[in-house]
């Protein structure tokens, strides 16, 4: 179950006897945590930790192919955030992220919502079908499942032509589905949703055959509706699973790389490029490592604002076992 | 259902039986019909969410002539000439070498550190815990696709590009925080008697933990290690940008071989793919139910 507080069985039984406990547990000196956590520590500050200090240095110098060959530093300040704030691409790619993220996340939550509460409502044997057909949409790996994106929306072989073709509508013979950057956003979005409503909907079935079923039939004795009974028995039980899943979904659709770089490589003419992208074809393609740099750093603190509020939800519950 | 059937029959007792026994037979009606169109909408899902995976196997098996048309073949006799064409490139076995040394490598570091410092954070008090659940928590969210171009800088600089070592590395730490987290909540279920007896009984702490607990997580180490798998080996991103020699390369990047800018055989591209999920789509199966279950607590996809 995706809830903050079923981590840990029990209202935090466990935990708070092993806040309580602990203390009588570990030796004299206190050494034994900081030796069992010292090498997660120096691998995590080692590599995730250098790459974003030294992610933020580059992003305050002249950072291009000659540097790059002649490994030298030129220190230019802002210069580089000045240049990405004042690219008309950088703020049309904000945009397109965010309404991109929106429109995922959205659809990705509700559709999930659905699901998962059609799962809920299933007998066995068709509960088991979808839940295969879930599983394996769920267990594609991603390179996997954008190559085969790719190929039903082929422009010459691809089935979907095919489809609205039969379906009567013209103007689908050699259909380009990657000609424009709308389109091609619009089969990652098809792609990511896809993808993703099945953690959705199974970790929410799998949360709803927790809650007991005489709450339903209560408030169905008392005539309450269908929708009444989400909004006034599910959702706020589901509460906390809401929250987490949609901030992990969030996270997920913000940083899509592969889906969108391997569907068309931001094209056409760039027109399909969110901010991780647009930082990879600075970076890599036009070889303007400074400019990547400061793009990066921007989209992390963006980023960074919009997790804030989850860190807070987990701090919260940390903090309950020391209490 | 039964609870319905339960209610329905405690029913009368509260009074008026034969408005409740009329409702309740208007009731069952209303809910067969209910159930058949719930199980319509289901098995029109099942296809939607079926049919990429179907399209990818059946164009896996189709001859070329039969791919490369205009209107799909749905009917047809396989062909393995697919699979011939994709495991037969230059190098395949180097590619599915360098899959499986990398990922089991990253997985089993990520599972040894990442024992050790779940159990300090679940089991021991210290100062810096709650920094410590913070350092694993940012570093789970951690946006490794933005940071690819300052990873390949680092590993330029330390000379370390084209090495099956440095992936390794990045992977087992991209593995970490996730496997920390899950561990923890599996050691934290354990219940500290257990422990406490054994120390009691003479034990020492080393011998509590690994004659108690750690018979106890097994399949908690399962199933994290093979989440820190999927995650290992459907890698794309760094691998592309780190790892273009194409002796050090792995499947993710065999999978994409065969698009080019001279054209794409698709065939060839859907066994690879299809080669490429089908283990993990048998990890998945047999384990959907702990993962929807103990994993999700964390964030656990790739």
């Amino acid at each position: 179950m995706l809830t903050v507080d079923t981590e840990e069985p029990g209202p935090g039984s466990a935990v708070k006897t092993a806040g309580r406990t602990g203390r009588r547990f570990a030796p004299p000196g206190g050494w034994l945590p900081y030796l069992l956590i010292t090498p997660a520590v120096l691998a995590i500050a080692g590599i995730l930790g250098y790459a974003l200090v030294r992610n933020l240095l580059i992003s305050f110098q002249e950072f291009g192919r000659r540097q790059l060959i002649s490994h030298t530093t030129e220190w230019s300040g802002l210069e580089n955030y000045r240049r990405v704030l004042e690219d008309e691409r950088f703020w049309a790619s904000l945009v397109r992220t965010f309404v991109f993220m929106a429109a995922n996340v959205v659809l990705i939550m509700a559709i999930g919502t659905l699901i998962g509460m059609l799962l809920y409502r299933l007998g066995k044997p068709m509960r088991l079908v979808l839940s295969i057909a879930l599983v394996a949409a769920w267990a594609m790996p991603v390179i996997a499942s954008t190559t085969v994106f790719r190929w039903l929306f082929d422009t010459q072989f691809g089935v979907a032509n095919w489809a609205m073709r039969s379906l009567g509508f013209s103007g689908y013979e050699q259909h380009n589905w990657f000609g424009s950057g709308f389109s091609t956003l619009a089969i990652v979005t098809l792609l990511i949703v896809w993808a993703s409503v099945p953690f959705v909907a199974l970790n929410l079935y799998a949360g709803l055959t927790t809650i007991s079923g005489e709450i339903y039939e209560a408030a169905r004795m008392d005539g309450a509706s269908g929708p009444r009974i989400f909004w006034s028995i599910t959702a706020p039980i589901m509460r906390p699973f809401f929250l987490i899943t949609t901030f992990l979904e969030i996270i997920w659709v913000f940083k899509a790389f592969t889906q969108i770089y391997a569907l068309n490589a931001g094209g056409p003419s760039r027109e399909s490029e969110t901010l991780p992208v647009m930082a990879y074809i600075e970076g890599m393609g036009q070889n303007q490592y400074g400019t990547a740099a400061a793009i990066s750093v921007l989209t992390l603190i963006i980023l960074l604002v919009a997790l804030s509020f989850y860190f807070r939800l987990i701090l919260k519950q940390e903090k309950e076992p020391q209490s | 259902m039964t609870a319905t059937d339960q209610a329905v029959a405690q029913a009368p007792a509260a009074g008026r039986p034969a408005v409740r026994a009329n409702a309740s037979a208007r009731a069952r009606r209303a809910k067969r019909l209910s159930r058949a169109g719930l199980n319509a909408v289901a098995l029109m899902l099942t296809v939607v969410f079926l049919f990429p995976v179907y399209w990818m196997f059946s164009t896996s098996f189709k001859s070329n002539s039969q791919v490369l048309v205009k209107d799909p073949v749905f009917f047809f006799t396989p062909t393995f000439e697919h699979y011939t064409t994709a495991t037969g490139v230059d190098l395949f076995w180097t590619y599915v070498r360098n899959s499986l040394v990398v990922t089991l490598a990253a997985v089993f570091l990520a599972l040894l550190v990442a024992l050790a410092a779940s159990y300090a954070i679940a089991r021991l008090n210290f100062r810096g815990r709650r920094g410590m659940v913070l350092v694993v928590m940012m570093a789970q969210m951690a946006p490794w696709e933005i940071l690819i171009i300052v990873m390949y800088l680092n590993a330029r600089d330390a000379q370390a590009l084209n090495s099956l070592v440095t992936l390794t590395v990045i992977y087992f730490v991209m593995a970490l925080p996730f496997t920390i987290w899950t561990l923890r909540g599996f050691i934290a279920a354990v219940p500290k008697e257990l422990e406490e007896a054994a120390l009691i009984d003479g034990c020492s702490r080393t011998q509590a933990f690994l004659r108690i607990i750690f018979p106890l997580l097994a399949p908690g180490l399962m199933a994290t290690s093979l989440f820190g798998f999927i995650m290992a080996w459907n890698e794309y991103a760094m691998v592309l940008v780190l790892n273009k020699a194409p002796d050090m390369a792995t499947l993710p990047l065999w999978l994409t071989q065969f698009q080019t800018n001279f054209g794409n055989d698709w065939g060839a591209t859907m066994a690879a793919s299809s080669l490429f999920t089908v283990p993990v789509l048998i990890v998945f199966v047999i384990l959907q139910r702990r993962v929807t279950g103990g994993l999700s607590a964390g964030a656990v996809k790739g």
